[in-house]
């Protein structure tokens, strides 16, 4: 008996040295891996990849996907779906590279992220003379790259549109969209009966989008294009002050704090809300005959801003190589199959995202089916990106707390504006 | 103890164990107290000591002329903890603080008072109880994930509270509803926990204590107070012991219902949380030894203010009823072993 | 059985004046409204039609099961994940209930030294946040080959678990009469007989209820099952549910997560029926009633 509680001391002694030594076997893995990280090493290797991606709605990503099995049975694909929220994406991406996995080959990475994973190594570069961007839209390529080098190839795309009643605006004879925000109170005040304006002030990352949108269309920028925080300026003011003063004076109803992506498009199909900002996924929906109130009464038009075309965010979706997939050749040439013009456009017309290649824009049988394409081409050439930064979480973060506090008047907006540039100053390493 | 109140013709417990069985306890102990802990070891103990050096260290956050990070972490001694503590972003700390406690004060409270009255009307005996019982251990059984979702639905600005309160609120807005919201949410999710644990004590209640106190003329608050609640004390202490853990380490419910970064409902566990997203692994870990420290105080309190006989030595305990179920007990050994 | 079982089982017996008994039944009515109008909503959410899913009317109009069948849709796996969480949750139920037992049992009957601190320390793992565990968890488990395992997800589970079992356990063995154990074992039983003839049956309200909670712990674990996992053929239910979408990006597919979430939830609530009937009689199974 005595031997065996001596073994059962030793095996738990045992274990714990075991597991104290594989601790420290895990964070010694972080230092030597690293070095073959970074400026931009063959993309070698070829066989079975996988793909990480928010799951697609469509269901048009596994028929993309089969199709690629079907030519490459060598090199098959497969989808790995991570959660519905971006945010949890992101983390499982971010596991997945602290813990040096291969399990992820191909990142569908949110436009956002791209210097945080370029610049930790988490992402490989790609070769920019196997693309041809110049056909696809500036804006979107600037997305994938960091200080000028390619880490993701640009997908999806997307931006901000101002929504607006048609029907209500022809019967006040009112023959345009509003260009400036003056303009669009000023149809809202003879309108009567209506909600002026919405947008999605709820914090989180849709909060970022609507301040950058409201900054940029006043001439200001969150971030310099020497990439350093300029946003104490009497722009900015400006453009924060729209919103600021849209919740005081009622044009923008209270209970858009509380409003994303869901809540305003519901509040505009009610039928009581003239102006909003939403991106383009909303056109189709709040055209079906169901629920929706405004079939068929409604149109999309640019941004408005301070003095003329507002500067909408920029959104979507890049594609990039995880630095620890085996197989990086066949990754290359997957991320290749999918950005094609042939793919682009299946994929447009199976699940009606925006994508990145500016040819399809002006594609006449495009266009009929998606009235709003020339639109959002407009939209997209004056679109900006949100502050490309290692940091991002946490700049995102400061904005949304600068933004929120000053929307719900916890701060003035210059006392807001004045932390936010403090805090992006020590966020933000030039 | 004052259980010994509690019955009339109680004989003073009966003494303890033979010492000659000590030696051989010791190492059946040791058997059975070893798979335990090989797994605790495991899945708790080496990320907790994990921690604890990580929490010693930061990560280089500078990029090099390249734009990229520059890797390898150093050691700062405590300067995470006094970061965290006294430094710029404290004050996130201290409300986080507040929250935390706020939520399991004002929460397990509630739960406890619910779930022992739970408990209470699941033990009686009336037409329809299955469906009663059905119904209390329904919400308990909602994948947390889920129900945070739900209540999200019913707490939105156009959602079903509004509707049948007819009155707007932004539930998920800063400010004193954010948490009642969050209480409202939770409370009504693990008052069954409780609820069923103490179900489970109320069962080791012989009948026969209810006979005699009924016997006695004692009325049903004073046989409840008297009787039910210190017979069922050890269980409960287990059930409130083990809620003030869990609330103390609050986390999805916030994030899911309200929101990251909401300051009126941010815990501690979210900033963890948030330090750990943002690559800070440092203060990340730093911030879970704190709430660890702060879990452990609290509990250790808690034990040693109420919960001496669930810690307290086997021998320093008084039961209630030990004569009374000795000679069950013998009939039932006869029976048992015929 | 006894004579005493006859004449005394089940719960003690209030006076039947009607005042009280009325009341007894208000209450009664105003907790089971309380926990059943929230999963009222729930359902009733799962029943609509996915276009009407932000009505607010009590009852669904026209009713759907839309949201059933997309839950089911092939594509998205559920029934396996079903499966899996069965799996996951009954080994982690299973291996609680014998390895919490053991050590319950060693803390509330035997006598050695530390013992207090071997309480402690197992109560103090349930104090470290969870989400902290994660990465180092999957430090630990990447190099061991673990990921896409059951394993990675029972063993954690089983830590959450266990403090609770045994603390649980632990009170119950305290509160039963362990004189009966000396007596059995004077009768001629040895210890081992005695702990299964006489201790195991007077503790099933104790272990069964450690079994429901270990269950639904197990059933409704989300972090790590999400993090451990990435293959599809491995995730669990509720790891499944987060990865619904809705027919297009920004939809939230509530609709479907609730029916998912009925779906995940009714079986459980039958599952702790059926031990429910074990914790009532648990006692007159043990004869000591």
């Amino acid at each position: 008996m005595a031997s065996v509680s001596r073994m059962t001391r030793f095996a738990v002694i045992a274990a714990s040295v075991a597991v104290v030594a594989a601790a420290c076997g895990g964070s010694k893995s972080d230092d030597k891996k690293d070095a073959s990280g970074g400026s931009g090493g063959a993309l070698t290797g070829r066989g079975p990849i996988t793909l990480a991606t928010g799951k697609d709605t469509s269901g048009n990503l596994q028929n993309l996907v089969n199709t690629w099995n079907q030519q490459h049975p060598k090199e098959q694909a497969r989808i790995i779906e991570l959660p519905e929220d971006a945010d949890a994406q992101r983390q499982q991406m971010v596991q997945n590279a602290q813990t040096k996995s291969n399990a992820y080959s191909v990142l569908n990475l949110d436009v956002v992220n791209t210097a945080e994973f370029a610049a930790n190594r988490w992402i490989a570069q790609l070769p920019k003379d196997q693309f041809d961007l110049s056909k696809f839209l500036p804006a979107a390529v600037k997305t994938g790259e960091y200080r000028n080098n390619l880490y993701a190839a640009p997908w999806k795309t997307d931006s901000g549109l101002l929504y607006y009643r048609k029907d209500q605006l022809d019967k006040a004879g009112i023959k345009e969209p509003p260009k400036t925000w003056a303009e669009m109170q000023q149809d809202c005040s003879k309108i009567k009966g209506f909600n002026c304006y919405a947008g999605q002030f709820e914090k989180y990352e849709g909060l970022t989008v609507n301040f950058s949108e409201a900054v940029n269309s006043a001439g200001g920028q969150v971030v310099d294009d020497s990439g350093k925080p300029n946003v104490n300026t009497p722009q900015a003011k400006q453009g924060l002050d729209f919103l600021v003063n849209g919740f005081k004076s009622g044009m923008i109803p209270k209970e858009a704090i509380s409003f994303k992506e869901e809540e305003s498009r519901r509040a505009f199909e009610k039928g009581n809300l003239l102006f909003y900002r939403q991106w383009p996924y909303a056109y189709a929906l709040s055209n079906k005959k169901g629920d929706s109130k405004v079939v068929d009464k409604f149109a999309v038009a640019p941004l408005p801003g301070l003095n003329g075309p507002g500067a909408p965010t920029l959104g979507g979706h890049n594609l990039a190589i995880s630095q620890f997939a085996p197989n990086k050749a066949t990754a290359l040439d997957f991320i290749k199959y999918l950005t094609s013009e042939q793919t682009e456009r299946a994929n447009l017309i199976a699940s009606s995202e925006a994508p990145t290649l500016a040819s399809l824009y002006d594609d006449p049988e495009l266009q009929k089916k998606f009235p709003y394409l020339p639109t959002l081409k407009a939209s997209l050439l004056n679109a900006k990106p949100r502050p490309q930064v290692v940091r991002y979480n946490d700049v995102t973060t400061a904005i949304e707390e600068a933004a929120y506090s000053a929307l719900t008047g916890k701060s003035t907006t210059d006392q807001a504006l004045a932390d936010l540039q403090n805090k992006l100053g020590q966020l933000i390493t030039p | 103890m004052t259980t010994t109140t509690a019955e009339p013709g109680t004989v003073a417990p009966v003494k303890q164990k033979k010492k000659s069985d000590v030696q051989g306890s010791g190492r059946l102990a040791a058997i059975l107290l070893s798979p335990t802990f090989l797994v605790l070891a495991l899945v708790v103990g080496y990320p907790l000591i994990d921690a604890l050096r990580e929490s010693l260290y930061q990560k280089n956050q500078g990029l090099d002329a390249n734009g990229f990070v520059v890797s390898g972490d150093k050691f700062v001694g405590l300067k995470n903890y006094t970061d965290i503590l006294t430094g710029a972003n404290s004050h996130a700390f201290w409300n986080a603080f507040y929250n935390t406690t706020f939520f399991t004060v004002v929460g397990v409270i509630i739960e406890t008072i619910l779930g022992v009255a739970m408990a209470l009307i699941m033990h009686q005996a009336f037409r329809g109880r299955g469906f009663v019982r059905a119904s209390i251990l329904v919400p308990w059984a909602i994948p947390t994930a889920v129900s945070a979702l739900l209540w999200r639905w019913v707490f939105q600005a156009d959602g079903v509270a509004n509707a049948i309160i007819g009155h707007q609120i932004l539930w998920t807005t800063e400010g004193f509803h954010a948490k009642v919201a969050v209480l409202i949410a939770d409370t009504w999710k693990t008052a069954p926990f409780v609820g069923l644990l103490v179900l489970a004590g109320l069962q080791l209640i012989p009948a026969e204590v209810y006979e005699a106190a009924k016997v006695d003329g004692a009325g049903t608050w004073y046989t409840f107070r008297k009787i039910t609640l210190p017979l069922i004390k050890p269980v409960l202490l287990v059930a409130v012991l083990f809620r003030l853990l869990d609330v103390l380490r609050f986390f999805d419910l916030p994030f899911v219902l309200i929101g990251a970064h909401k300051d009126s409902v941010n815990t501690l566990s979210m900033l963890a949380y948030d330090e750990a997203n943002n690559l800070r692994y440092g203060p990340a870990a730093a911030y879970a030894t704190i709430l660890f420290v702060y879990v452990a105080l609290v509990a250790y309190a808690f034990v040693k203010l109420l919960g001496a006989d669930i810690i307290g030595d086997a021998r320093a305990r008084k039961k209630s009823t030990p004569s009374k179920r000795a000679k069950k007990g013998s009939r039932t050994i006869r029976e048992a072993t015929a | 059985m006894t004579a005493i079982s006859t004449a005394k089982s089940g719960p003690p017996r209030r006076r039947s004046f009607s005042a009280g008994r009325a009341l007894s039944y208000l209450g009664m009515i105003v907790v089971a409204l309380y926990c059943l109008a929230p999963f009222y909503w729930m359902v009733v959410s799962a029943f609509r039609r996915p276009e009407d899913q932000f009505d607010n009317s009590p009852i669904p109009s026209p009713i759907s099961i839309k949201n059933f069948t997309a839950v089911f849709k092939h594509d998205v796996g559920f029934q396996r994940a079903l499966l899996n969480s069965v799996i996951v949750a009954g080994v982690t139920t299973a291996l609680t209930l014998v390895v919490g037992t053991f050590t319950a049992y060693a803390l509330a009957r035997l006598d050695f030294r530390f013992k207090n601190m071997v309480l402690g320390i197992i109560v103090a793992t349930s104090m470290f946040p969870t989400i902290s565990l994660i990465v180092p968890l999957l430090h630990l488990f990447t190099n061991i080959k673990w990921i896409n395992s059951y394993q990675s997800m029972i063993i954690p589970n089983l830590s959450f678990v266990l403090p609770l079992a045994v603390w649980n356990l632990n009170a119950f063995f305290r509160q039963m009469p362990f004189e009966l154990e000396y007596a059995a074992m004077v009768d001629g039983c040895t210890r081992g007989q005695a702990f299964r003839k006489i201790i195991v049956p007077l503790a099933a309200p104790g272990v069964f209820t450690t079994a429901i909670i270990a269950f639904i712990a197990a059933w409704n674990e989300f972090m790590i099952a999400l993090s451990m996992v990435n293959k599809k053929e491995m995730q669990t239910a509720t790891v499944s549910i987060s990865k619904f979408t809705g027919a297009y990006g920004f939809d939230q597919p509530f609709g479907t997560q609730m029916a998912a979430g009925v779906l995940v939830t009714v079986p459980l609530v039958i599952v702790v029926l059926i031990l429910q009937r074990r914790i009532i009689a648990g006692l007159t199974a043990g004869g000591v009633k």
